[in-house]
């Protein structure tokens, strides 16, 4: 049994069916990777992790409960961090208050009224937040306004916030994408480091074959809405239908 | 020094409030009593409390608008529902506004969490357009079906058949606080000045201190970060397990109570309510006050009532003939004109003064009165450290 199970899990929007038929176990502790060309429905099957879409067939459990119609900040309280395509983060607020905020989220839960305790008094969350910046490399930065950042911080920093509430599964759409090569190595490290300080399971998509190479451990290849094949890196890079899939049908 | 859980930049930050409350009668009476300038001079108690009154309103609009971005319409209702909570208690019970001023927080917040559980689940526009139906449909309420309660057109008020059950024989015979008569002043007078200082204002200043330090602890509260981080990413924050509904409703309520309080205060100054109170044009004007000073900052809510209800007193008292006075000295046809023209924008009109100086302010200080302040701050620190080369900080607005 996987850590999350997705069964026949299928999703149709107007005329297009953007998933069908998709199943997938991911053990815990691995990591993870979702592949496959442009529009092939990956983010799609994440919103349906993550409470975004509600998928038309099908179910997914995560850790033998059945997320479906669950909202998004009750699947998070689960255990579910979800890092996205483009980093969602709180501009207006500093680098602190973000990850301040998943400390909270993580010792409080979804909703608890404070209005009479001061922040800057909640000793403890304001460590867990240094610590997690200094595990990233933030330290420096975590007066500045999270908006100004660069692009590469703020996914850095988006990923600190997940990371702060210790998920026992991370999701992460696309954590390079558009980032230089120096940043998408950081990054690459960043999640190794991760991998090897805690226990946390991933399941990560990414089109740089670099960045999936240098992690996963298992793969899944997704085309057109369904699995074509899983299996472990080394055998999934001379599959020909991944090939085929990735370079169509002159391959 | 630290005070009251406060950091040592906020315990002098809310000092210097204090004082400026206490000493409000004397700073705003610049000018001799009989000068050309004491058209100019504020320091009269139904204008000063207003500032209170009108501060208080645009503080607690604040924690819902500064903080989350959500943009209510309808805020004028719970002022209603405030004064007329007062009055009823007036006519049951008597003239003290203690039991009045309870009953309105209560009522105003069952009011609010009604009104905020409905209008919010929608945001945006949406939601704006929900509150102000509420609010209109209050009104309407107030004039048609509930008159029994508000008394319709005529307007609450207090009649000597009124049962007043804790009225004894030497009560005052109007709002009074433990018998601190509200519309009672004490006056001083030093050379050609006048100063009034009067308890119905004070009460209403030590009130609005109070809810100012309110608004300070949820500034900076956990509470108060989760509304910030609404206004910016509210995917985020579902996304990080946090439910937002329960936080905006939250705000809403206490926004509405504060709302409540300021109508209760109204009426504790005078002791009437009416429904105009509840049109939307009072919903409008704590808005423009928010934004004009400075939404999502501390002060700029009190600026922004002060630097309205200001201009209002002074825009709608010129008349003719202090206009005559004024141009006098210009040849006949000029002066003709000018008065024409400034009959746009003084007395009734001066809603259309109004509104330039708030395009004024929106175009050129984004972040209203507070931003100005900044700006002026920086510029004069910047002169001071010139040369050093040393960048002012941008600080975080207060
Ligand atoms: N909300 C939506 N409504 C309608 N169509 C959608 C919606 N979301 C996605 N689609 C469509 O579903 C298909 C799969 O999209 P999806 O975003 O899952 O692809 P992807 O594999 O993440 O691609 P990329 O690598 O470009 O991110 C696409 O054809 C897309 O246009
Ligand atoms: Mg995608």
């Amino acid at each position: 049994m996987g850590i999350l199970e997705v069964k026949n899990v299928g999703k149709r929007f107007g005329g297009l069916q953007a998933l069908s038929d998709v199943n997938l176990s991911v053990q815990e502790n691995t990591v993870h990777a979702i592949i496959g060309p442009n529009g092939a429905g990956k983010s799609t099957l994440l919103n349906c992790f993550v409470g975004k879409l509600i998928p038309d067939t099908g179910s997914v459990m995560f850790n033998g409960q059945s997320v479906l119609g669950l909202k998004p900040h009750q699947i998070n309280q689960m255990g579910i961090s979800r890092v996205f395509q483009t980093p969602e983060i709180f501009g207006d607020l500093t680098v602190m208050e973000n990850v301040m905020i998943s400390c909270f989220a993580k010792r409080d839960g979804a909703f608890r009224m404070h209005p009479f305790e001061t922040v800057a008094h909640e000793r403890d969350i304001v460590e867990q937040a240094e610590q997690m910046l200094t595990d990233v490399n933030m330290i420096d930065k975590r007066h500045m306004h999270a908006a100004s950042m660069s692009r590469g911080d703020k996914r850095r920093l988006e990923m600190a916030m997940c990371l702060a509430q210790e998920p026992r599964l991370l999701l992460l759409d696309e954590p390079t994408a558009g980032m230089a090569r120096a940043d998408t190595n950081n990054t690459i490290d960043l999640l190794k480091e991760i991998k090897e300080k805690r226990d946390i399971t991933m399941a990560i998509i990414e089109h740089d074959m670099h960045v999936v190479f240098s992690l996963a451990e298992r793969i899944t290849v997704l085309a057109q809405g369904t699995p074509l094949v899983e299996d472990t890196p080394e055998n999934i890079k001379g599959h020909p239908k991944v090939k085929e899939a990735y370079l169509g049908e002159a391959a | 020094m630290k005070m009251l859980g406060l950091s040592q930049r906020d315990t002098t930050f809310l000092l210097i409030v204090v004082f400026l409350t206490l000493v409000t009668p004397i700073l705003l009476q610049p000018f001799p009593e009989g000068s050309g300038m004491a058209t100019f001079n504020a320091g009269y108690p139904d204008l000063m409390q207003r500032f209170a009154i009108f501060g208080i309103f645009a503080i607690g609009f604040n924690i819902l608008f500064g903080l989350t971005g959500y943009l209510s319409f309808g805020h004028a209702a719970f002022l209603g529902v405030g004064s007329y909570s007062v009055v009823w208690m007036y006519k049951l019970l008597g003239y003290n506004v203690v039991p009045g001023i309870l009953l309105a927080v209560i009522v105003s917040a069952l009011f609010a969490l009604l009104i905020g559980y409905v209008s919010l689940r929608r945001s945006g526009i949406y939601f704006s357009i929900l509150t102000l139906a509420f609010a209109q449909m209050s009104y309407n309420l107030a004039y048609s079906v509930l008159t029994p309660l508000t008394n319709g057109e005529t307007g609450l008020q207090v009649y000597t058949n009124d049962p007043q059950v804790l009225m004894g024989e030497n009560s005052p015979t109007s709002p009074h606080f433990f018998g601190i008569v509200m519309n009672e002043s004490a006056k001083l007078n030093v050379g050609g000045w006048e100063f009034t200082f009067n308890n119905g204002y004070y009460f209403c200043a030590i009130v609005a201190i109070l809810v100012f330090y309110l608004s300070l602890r949820i500034f900076r509260s956990p509470f108060g970060l989760m509304l910030r981080a609404i206004k910016t990413n509210q995917t985020r924050l579902n996304y990080t397990g946090l439910n937002s509904r329960p936080y905006t409703l939250a705000a809403f309520v206490i926004s509405g109570m504060y709302a409540g309080l300021a109508g209760a205060l109204m009426a504790s100054m005078d002791p009437l309510a009416g429904a105009e109170r509840m049109q939307w044009t009072a919903s409008g004007e704590v808005v423009l006050m928010t934004i004009l000073g400075g939404a999502g900052t501390l002060m700029g809510p009190i600026l922004g009532a002060g630097f309205i209800k200001y201009f209002e007193n002074i825009f709608s008292k010129i008349n003719d003939n202090m206009l005559h006075q004024w141009f006098a000295w210009m040849p006949d046809g000029i002066e003709d004109f000018l008065i024409g023209l400034s009959h746009f924008f003084v007395g009734k009109s001066w809603h259309l003064t109004l509104g330039l100086l708030f395009m004024l302010v929106v175009i050129f200080l984004p972040g209203g009165l507070v931003e100005g302040g900044q700006r002026i701050a920086k510029a004069v620190r910047n002169r001071r450290s010139k040369g050093d080369g040393a960048e002012a900080q941008t600080q975080p607005a207060e």
